[in-house]
């Protein structure tokens, strides 16, 4: 198939978003998305580990159809992830140990993303070259991070309105989730 | 989100340099044992999931080829035409011609593919030479959403715009006289129009464009080459 | 949010197989696995689907775990409840494609997602890793069917109001207009946060008259 990449992009990023739309990576997006800052850099690492982790994941495809093997792509896929991560982990830990402490328990859950995991397989059953699979993994990254920081922003104004006990927290998170997806909804047909 | 979950605070100090070999035996162990197991299941299910394709294919071709009761894969070659294949042959130059009781070509299917509302959306299509038109339609594959897109397999309005699609070819045989094209729903006047579902006009639209381009190519290769598919002896 | 019930082997084995089911709900009380719980669950058949198949590798993973726990150094247990994780899903994977074609397509990638369901690699390492077998494995089946509980919920509130049908069958009147917001993404959001009011309301309730007996 041949796309263009701005229509790659668009598509990853707003069309098709991975939260709102294929709920990919609802984990962290309900999890971190309490805080705008926090928001922002969760945004920042689950990008950064997309980009890796498809680069690699368009190697493995290689590979793979080079020995005929497709039964491995799963576990091969979701072991690159969980280094990728490792090494992210690593990394922020000695730049930044304010901001490890922050993303906390979400930093180690990036592995369990299904975002990433989402975007290294839709890549593989979509059959996009390295170059497409690279803006595919930007236009995801940007998507999910888009999302993260629309969320945070409306729950940080939601923390002063006076919510009923009952719906606050998941409940009104969800909602709010759902709304947003709504929103999204207009951007269909965008770019095709 | 819950305590039980992996916590980052046991990465935080750093523990002395553990032992190798224990963690390279667990790895290598757990490794050995996963790689087996998955090479085992994957060699006792691929002969039923290829014959479950098969199959799914055959109904497929028989489905847009109204009459057909029984089919042949062919492969084209640029240059060289078709020639007949094995059924379990796999690539994107097939095409899958129908026959009915009598060994009489009905028509020959066609896969396109294309970019839906939400992914990749794969369709199979009949073509009979002897009316000029396409004669069915099917969706093998799409995740569009469900009771929206998906109704493009079930709603009858949609799928009798397939029953006589006009793509008629030029005098010269290279191109389609009047290219498939898409119409709001209600608004088809011409036999080469696609009549869009309400409602899934995305998804619709796609079809009617990525049948247009798979017909663009197809088409006159198959009217060009007729005599390849007639070759058929009568199946008792 | 759930009690890591690890430190109390005295609590009657049963009760492993009981929390999960309500108390430690993993989608209602828990919030965790949300992605296949929103992704396929706009039909009833779908959703159980995903369930069991969810099940079938929790219950799995959790008496893998359980059996190599004192094997597997603490460094690499991730790495290695991933791996056994990801082989159980590979393996459902060809079993759905080999029993119905068409099933596996309506699941779509969303089976070998499951590997990345928190509530699998949650359960590893909170509990498995921790209880014998037998404990792990009613956490796991208990967990499993407390999901795909949750997972039906969804999938027949979304079906009946989004087509009008259940598990297929007409039942709503012809007259039903569908509400076709309930089968797209966002109708996944508002029923998921239905639900979670719904269980709310009834644990606060619960709590009042404990509160009101002890008084």
């Amino acid at each position: 198939m041949s796309e263009s990449l701005a229509s790659i992009f668009l598509s990853a990023a707003l069309v098709n978003n991975f939260v709102l739309a294929w709920f990919l990576g609802i984990c962290p997006f309900l999890g971190v998305s309490g805080r705008l800052s926090t928001a922002v850099r969760m945004g920042g690492a689950v990008t950064f580990v997309m980009v890796v982790s498809s680069t690699c994941a368009t190697g493995i495809n290689m590979v793979l159809a080079a020995i005929d093997a497709p039964y491995l792509r799963l576990i091969s896929f979701i072991a690159v992830i969980a280094s990728t991560v490792q090494l992210v982990e690593m990394f922020i830990k000695k730049v930044s140990p304010t901001l490890f402490r922050q993303l906390g328990i979400f930093l180690p859950l990036i592995t369990t993303n299904c975002a990433i995991l989402g975007l290294a397989l839709f890549q593989t059953n979509r059959g996009y070259n390295p170059i497409q699979s690279l803006v595919f993994a930007l236009g995801a990254g940007a998507g999910f991070t888009l999302a993260l920081v629309l969320m945070a922003g409306i729950r940080e104004k939601l923390d002063l309105a006076e919510v009923p006990q009952l719906v606050r927290g998941t409940a009104a998170t969800l909602f709010v989730a759902g709304l947003l997806s709504v929103a999204f909804m207009g951007f269909a047909g965008l770019g095709s | 989100m819950s305590p039980d979950t992996p916590r980052p605070s046991d990465a935080v100090a750093l523990p002395p340099p553990p032992p190798a070999w224990p963690m390279v035996r667990a790895l290598v162990g757990v490794g050995l044992v996963c790689a087996v197991l998955i090479v085992l299941v994957y060699q006792y299910t691929r002969p039923i999931i290829a014959a479950n394709q098969l199959e799914a294919r055959q109904a497929a071709v028989f489905q847009v080829l109204p009459g057909a009761v029984s089919s042949t894969t062919y492969r084209y070659v640029e240059g060289e035409g078709f020639t007949p294949v094995a059924d379990d042959a796999s690539g994107d130059d097939l095409v899958f011609a129908g026959y009915d009781r009598q060994g009489r070509l009905v028509g020959v299917a066609v896969e396109a593919v294309g970019m839906g509302y939400q992914d990749a959306v794969r369709v199979l299509y009949g073509y009979a030479p002897d009316r000029q038109a396409i004669v069915g339609m099917q969706v093998l594959d799409s995740r569009e959403t469900p009771g929206l897109g998906d109704r493009a397999n079930t709603d009858p309005d949609f799928l009798a715009n397939f029953a006589a699609l006009d793509v008629s070819l030029t005098e010269d045989g290279q191109r389609i006289a009047h290219p498939i094209e898409a119409v709001k729903h209600g608004e088809k006047t011409e036999p080469w129009q696609i009549d869009c579902i309400t409602g899934a006009t995305i998804t619709s639209t796609a079809i009617a464009d990525m049948m247009r381009e798979s017909t663009a190519v197809w088409v006159p290769r198959i009217a060009a080459s007729l005599d390849a598919f007639q070759s058929r002896e009568v199946t008792p | 949010m759930s009690v890591d019930r690890a430190a109390t082997p005295t609590t009657p084995s049963t009760d492993e197989f009981i929390k999960g089911l309500w108390r430690e709900n993993p989608v209602f009380v828990q919030v965790l696995g949300m992605c296949p719980v929103l992704a396929v669950t706009n039909t009833a058949r779908n959703a159980l689907a995903m369930g069991l198949a969810t099940m079938f590798v929790l219950v799995g993973s959790n008496v893998v775990v359980s059996a190599i726990r004192r094997f597997v150094p603490k460094q690499v247990r991730i790495v290695t409840y991933i791996l056994v994780i990801a082989t159980l899903v590979t393996i459902v994977d060809y079993s759905i494609a080999a029993l119905s074609l068409e099933l596996h397509k309506a699941l779509g990638a969303f089976i070998s997602l499951i590997v990345v369901n928190c509530v699998i690699l949650g359960r590893a390492e909170a509990f498995a890793s921790k209880n014998g077998l037998w404990r792990s494995f009613l956490d796991g089946l208990g967990m499993g069917l407390g999901f795909t509980f949750a997972l039906l919920c969804l999938g027949a509130v979304r079906e009946l109001f989004g087509m009008g049908t259940l598990f297929g069958a007409a039942v709503l009147p012809a007259a039903w207009q569908d509400w076709v917001i309930m089968i797209l993404p966002s109708g996944g959001f508002f029923t998921l946060a239905g639900w979670v009011l719904v269980v709310n309301r009834i644990n606060q309730g619960r709590a009042r008259r404990k509160d009101a007996e002890a008084a």
